[in-house]
């Protein structure tokens, strides 16, 4: 945290101060390993290891939080009958199909409570299909309704609290010794801290971020890390919670907002073709009426969000112009895009402040993509790779690519930066803070917001007499933003629209105060209902600075937090299920009996009338269905989930898989890698071998890659600026004395780094902060690289990237590249060039004998047999 | 005559109504992060120019290496196996030993407060220790002792910054400081590449040819602003403050540490009675001072002025009285 987010290290510091232990968990020792109480390193990709025998840790010493865990946690839900869990089918979960390699997730339900029906999502049951992935905003997974099964005594064996403990057992010291390489008197400590500093006293935060997130698995890594933390009693209070690291500022703005192509504002799923033809078909998808919890009015939010782009061409008549938005037609995430990129499917290229050439997997697989196109625009501060690789990249100098071939027509659009511009930054804890803009942007740099306005305004203008039905939506668009003398829109009129305004009654006009008055009769417009009450009273919230020194330690009055400026989200669970706080210590949000009201520190995230003791009920949905002791109001049985019933498509327990390249077997199961993964067996993608398969001895290193302080990821705000650059001047890798001694490696000397996808050269550190570790009784060495630096003329510092040694593979809920554990070869020496490079790389994979099936082959264990198996046992 | 060096209390007297208390920084290196903000705030408040050659430098994450014209703040990165720790926590507890004015009881009991535990860190094995160094402001300053065209002055605030349409680029001061800090700007690059900043917004590169060092951020002092690093320091390793205030939190911080079994941790540049009679810029370090690459025992050039004038007046009248005696006895013959 201190090397990638030094200014949110602040409050490490702080708390530290004040008697805070800080535990490191990274394969390499950084600078927050510097200043933390104690640093573990572990093999990279075996996370799940780690915290799943911290979960087995805290079961089997019986250390849980006991009412919180009853209470406010699915523990005592039923599950299905026909569940299997990857215990019983060698790593497998039931409901795999191996021809599609996914899973339908009916046997992983909870049983209703008339034992008979399982829950499933609404919608779906009569084909028997199930949702993809890329179906799901954040509301994620329904259910049909609410009246489950319980055992309150935790003791049925389907019940999620005993097969959870079941799932987890295997889990255990000696098995983090063996995968992650973490002694066990280190593996206490972890332990031992996180149980003793948990509880109605005191919390423990986890703080994460893409090293946790880049894996075949990245999502259930957080999975775990969230059982942890409700068995622990850690979410929804006070110093408590998960929180991800964002790697951009506003990254959690551009997801709020989003940027994905599988979202709308708030989270809400984009619509699929041929399953959400109306708008009943679509809001009847995210949420039952018949579920508890906040997403059963996604209707009121999807109508506003229509009356907020389409203004009066939106009406009941015509389905408040739902027909007008796109719909999905499967995953269109960056990597197929790619693609498609490749197969020439995709004309032109939007990189609005992004470099792919540099920041993404297989670099060369992206350089060769944006070579097919018929236009790209750049959008950037500078002329970065991603701008440059027709003149100058490494393509170019091997010979791949000749630059009087290239077609592209790339159009370099100098943007501005953040002093440059008025608008918002929300960070991780949901915070949206306004910048006021400092000076005006040099040049011809002008504003995002500018930019697209104008881009609008022009393609509206052409469409103008247009009467072809597909250019209705653009026509149909609310395009009026009010500008400046220099053409600038105003920030603030956006951020009006995403607040919302009452568009027809007797407010009519006025803005909303929050997003319970949105209603789905047409009456109410706005942008992102979870930034609703952001424009609350004409005023922008998110531009208050009162300092904290004037307030207390909640803060409530700096800037603006979604929804409804909550600092803490599911606060109902800071309090005990009567409603007292669970401790003074930790006292945040209670039931005062006078007032009959949830009072506190923060924002109540809970009706604030409805008391402690309220029984839920069954017939009713929504809000309205929570029980007094429902604090996790999202979701759908109003409770944290410790299995997921559904939602995550690679199973409804995190599972600890080896990464699609790994030195060893996977210590738990046979089946080696995520079964649901997402693959692209293509000859630009080869993956190496793993472990026994023959050839995995030519890549036999694991090389992980990550940032330091000094530069900003793909390198585009950094090594463009000479007091950046100097600080971190050249590419280097960094391995311990006793790698160096085995391969040969000089300090400060080169090294060649070998992939089945490219070779690249770096200078060598050799350093105590990496070291070796003895996994599954072999030593095993991680090579760390730095994925900053990139191949371009324009920068002050060029450098081969690390991200041309990955290969792609994906993890299949979120669709986020694998990029923190993969296999490669060391050479010594500098690497050589043109052709000479190439066929160094295919030596390499000639001696593995790699094939496109090599790494792509999903399905590691018999499935039907040991299912078969299992019921004869049973 | 006390000294011929400057009494710097008496030096910003002279600038009459507009004198203020002397200001100093406070760099605690126990919870730098190494993350060089400072130096980059540094250099984009003074618009100094890019060091080095882009090259690394062999010594850690460091590569800016040192003090010089144009890096006023610098990192120091130093990895420490188990056996160096042990020693600096050992020559530390020595120092204790001795009684060092430095390592006093803590004059409040806050620093036990709060549920502070005292048992050691748990990582042991390695360390890797960051320190942000900066000018001095020495409170007798060599620099400022030797500079021929009084360029080099004393600020209102105490602190020790060269003017650069006086400074005539001789290079005096440079030989005159005990740390090597300051130094002559010949040469730099400011901009980048890219025609972003070949627009009217590039800039040139200030003071060629003349001596350059931190001036404490003179012109954000003179606004009431804290200097560049310590306004950007996310951690607050950097503190700026009051000179006496500073001393005492440094003084507080490293009891405080002391307590926790930290006896590694000590004071650099505290103690008045040092060679340059104590600095503006105190940092707590880890480690003995050489190890960051500070002189463990910096002196003024000027001290032992008094001494050796005296020693030449002596010498001087010795010799008249000689060749006086000289004329006496040879007038005899």
């Amino acid at each position: 945290m201190a090397e990638c987010h030094p200014v949110g290290f602040q409050w490490v510091t702080e708390a530290k101060k004040r008697g805070a232990r800080i535990i490191h968990v990274d394969p390499r020792f950084t600078r927050t390993s510097a200043v933390a109480d104690k640093h573990i390193a572990l093999r990279a990709g075996s996370d799940i290891v780690l915290l799943g025998a911290l979960v087995n840790y805290v079961l089997s010493n019986d250390l849980y939080f006991k009412e919180y865990v009853r209470h406010y946690t699915n523990a005592a839900t039923i599950v299905s009958e026909d569940y299997r869990d990857a215990e019983d089918l060698d790593g497998l979960f039931s409901g795999y199909n191996p021809e599609d390699a996914s899973y339908d997730p009916t046997s992983w339900s909870y049983h209703s409570r008339s034992g008979q029906e399982k829950v499933e999502e609404p919608g779906t049951e009569a084909e028997g299909e199930y949702a993809e992935p890329e179906e799901y905003g954040a509301g994620g997974p329904s259910l049909k309704h609410a009246d489950l099964a319980h055992d309150d005594t935790l003791e049925d064996p389907n019940c999620v609290f005993q097969l959870l403990k079941r799932h987890y057992a295997r889990y255990t010291p000696e098995m983090v010794e063996e995968a992650c390489g973490i002694s066990a008197e280190d593996f206490a400590y972890l332990a031992e801290s996180m149980t003793q500093n948990s509880g109605r006293d005191r919390t423990t935060a986890f703080c994460y971020a893409v090293g946790w997130t880049q894996h075949a698995q990245g999502a259930q890594f957080i999975r775990t890390a969230a059982i942890l933390q409700l068995l622990l009693g850690n979410m929804g209070r006070p110093g408590g919670g998960i929180i991800a690291l964002r790697g951009h500022a506003t990254i959690q703005g551009c997801t709020d907002i989003p940027t994905l192509f599988n979202l709308l504002p708030g989270y809400l799923p984009m619509p699929e073709a041929g399953e959400h033809n109306t708008l009943q078909d679509y809001t009847g998808a995210i949420g039952s009426r018949l579920q508890k919890g906040f997403w059963a009015n996604a209707d009121a939010y999807t109508v506003s969000l229509l009356k907020a782009w389409f203004g009066d061409a939106a009406q009941e008549d015509n389905d408040y112009a739902f027909g007008y938005l796109p719909r999905l037609t499967g995953a269109h995430g960056t990597y197929q895009t790619l693609e498609r990129m490749l197969r020439d499917e995709v004309d032109g290229y939007f990189l609005v402040g992004q470099n792919p050439a540099v920041g993404s997997a297989n670099g060369k697989m992206q350089r060769l993509a944006m070579s097919h196109l018929k236009w790209l625009v750049v959008r950037d501060f500078s002329l970065i790779e991603s701008a440059t690789w027709w003149k100058d990249g490494p393509e170019i100098e091997s010979g791949e690519l000749r630059t009087e071939d290239i077609e592209t027509e790339v159009f370099f659009m100098p943007a501005a930066n953040h002093t440059e511009k008025a608008g918002s930054f929300t960070q991780t804890q949901r915070l949206v803070q306004w910048r006021h803009q400092a000076v005006n942007p040099p040049d011809d740099a002008q504003s995002e917001l500018e930019f697209f306005h104008e881009l609008g305004k022009r393609i509206r203008a052409r469409l103008a007499d247009s009467d072809d039905p597909r250019d209705r939506p653009l026509q149909a668009l609310t395009w009026d933003y009010p500008t400046d003398e220099h053409g600038e829109p105003d920030a603030e009129a956006v951020l009006k629209e995403i607040n919302g305004s009452y568009v027809s009654g007797p407010d009519q006009g006025k803005p909303l105060s929050a997003f319970t008055q949105m209603r789905a009769d047409g009456s109410t417009a706005g942008g992102c209902w979870i930034y609703t009450g952001i424009f609350a009273d004409g005023v922008n919230q998110a531009a208050r600075r009162k300092p904290g020194q004037e307030q207390d330690e909640t803060a409530a009055e700096w800037a603006w937090a979604w929804p409804a400026n909550r600092r803490i989200l599911y606060n109902r669970a800071s309090a005990d299920p009567e409603g007292k706080p669970w401790s003074d210590r930790k006292k945040y949000i209670w039931w005062d009996e006078k007032e009959e009201r949830w009072i506190g520190k923060d924002v109540p995230d809970f009706p604030v009338k409805l008391a402690p003791g309220t029984k839920s009920d069954p017939e009713a949905g929504g809000p309205e269905a929570l029980a007094g002791d429902d604090p996790f109001i999202m979701q759908a049985d109003g409770k944290g989930w410790l299995f997921a019933p559904s939602g995550m498509v690679d199973g409804p327990m995190p599972t600890h898989y080896e990464p699609p390249e790994s030195p060893i077997d996977n210590p738990l199961y046979g089946q080696q890698s995520n079964p649901a993964r997402i693959v692209f067996p293509r000859e630009d993608n080869f993956l190496a071998p793993s472990s026994n398969q023959p050839g995995s001895d030519v890549y036999p290193y694991i090389f992980t890659t990550y940032r330091l302080t000094e530069h900003h990821t793909a390198g585009g705000m950094s090594r463009f600026l000479p007091y950046l650059s100097e600080l971190q001047p050249e590419m280097f890798c960094e391995v311990s004395p006793e790698f160096a001694e085995l391969v040969g490696l000089e300090n400060y000397g080169w090294a060649t780094i070998i992939s089945p996808r490219s070779a690249i050269e770096a200078k060598v550190l050799v350093t105590d902060r990496v070291r070796p570790l003895t996994v599954g009784g072999r030593r095993i060495h991680q090579v760390g690289l730095p994925y900053h630096w990139g191949t371009g003329t324009d920068a002050v510092v060029e450098g081969d990237a690390a991200n041309d040694l990955l290969g792609i593979t994906l993890d299949p809920n979120v669709q986020i590249q694998g990029s923190k554990a993969a296999q490669c070869a060391v050479e010594p020496g500098r690497r050589p060039h043109g052709k000479q490079l190439l066929e160094l790389v295919e030596q390499y994979r000639r001696r593995a004998g790699i094939t496109v099936e090599t790494g792509n082959r999903r399905l590691t264990v018999p499935y039907g047999e040991s299912e078969a198996n299992t019921e004869e046992e049973g | 005559m006390v000294s011929l060096t400057e009494d710097p209390r008496r030096s910003s007297e002279a600038h009459g109504h507009r004198a203020q208390a002397r200001k100093s920084f406070f760099t605690d290196t126990s919870i730098c992060i190494g993350c060089k903000a400072c130096e980059v705030a540094c250099k984009e408040w003074n618009r100094n120019p890019q060091d080095g050659d882009l090259e690394l430098l062999e010594s850690s994450y460091d590569n800016t290496g040192a003090l010089g014209a144009n890096t006023w703040r610098h990192v120091a990165f130093v990895e420490q196996d188990q056996e160096r720790i042990e020693t600096a926590r050992e020559s530390g507890r020595q120092l204790v030993d001795l009684g060092m004015p430095s390592v006093g009881p803590p004059p409040s009991s806050s620093a036990n407060g709060n549920g502070t535990d005292t048992k050691l860190p748990d990582t042991n094995e390695f360390r890797w220790l960051m320190s942000s160094d900066v000018c001095k402001h020495c409170t007798h300053a060599g620099c400022l002792d030797v500079c021929p065209t009084g360029a080099l002055y004393r600020t209102e605030f105490g602190t020790v910054k060269v003017q650069e349409d006086i400074c005539n680029g001789c290079g005096t001061c440079v030989g005159g400081c005990p740390f090597g800090v300051i130094e002559r700007r010949d040469e730099g690059i400011i901009r980048a590449k890219t025609e972003r900043n070949q627009s009217k917004y590039a800039q040139e590169i200030p003071n060629e040819g003349t001596a350059n060092k931190c001036t404490f951020c003179h012109d954000r002092l003179v606004d009431g602003q804290t200097p560049a690093c310590a306004q950007t320091c996310p951690t607050t390793s950097i503190k700026f403050g009051e000179h006496t205030d500073m001393v005492s939190q440094a003084r507080e911080r490293v009891a405080q540490l002391h307590q926790q079994g930290m006896t590694e941790a000590r004071l650099y540049g505290a103690n008045p009675n040092d060679g340059v009679g104590g600095t503006g810029s105190v940092f707590l370090l880890l480690d003995e001072p050489e190890v960051y690459g500070l002189p463990p025992d910096p002196r003024v050039p000027t001290k032992d002025l008094p001494r050796m004038y005296k020693q030449t007046a002596m010498a001087a009248v010795g010799m008249l009285a000689a060749v006086g005696a000289s004329f006496v006895l040879g007038g005899r013959r």
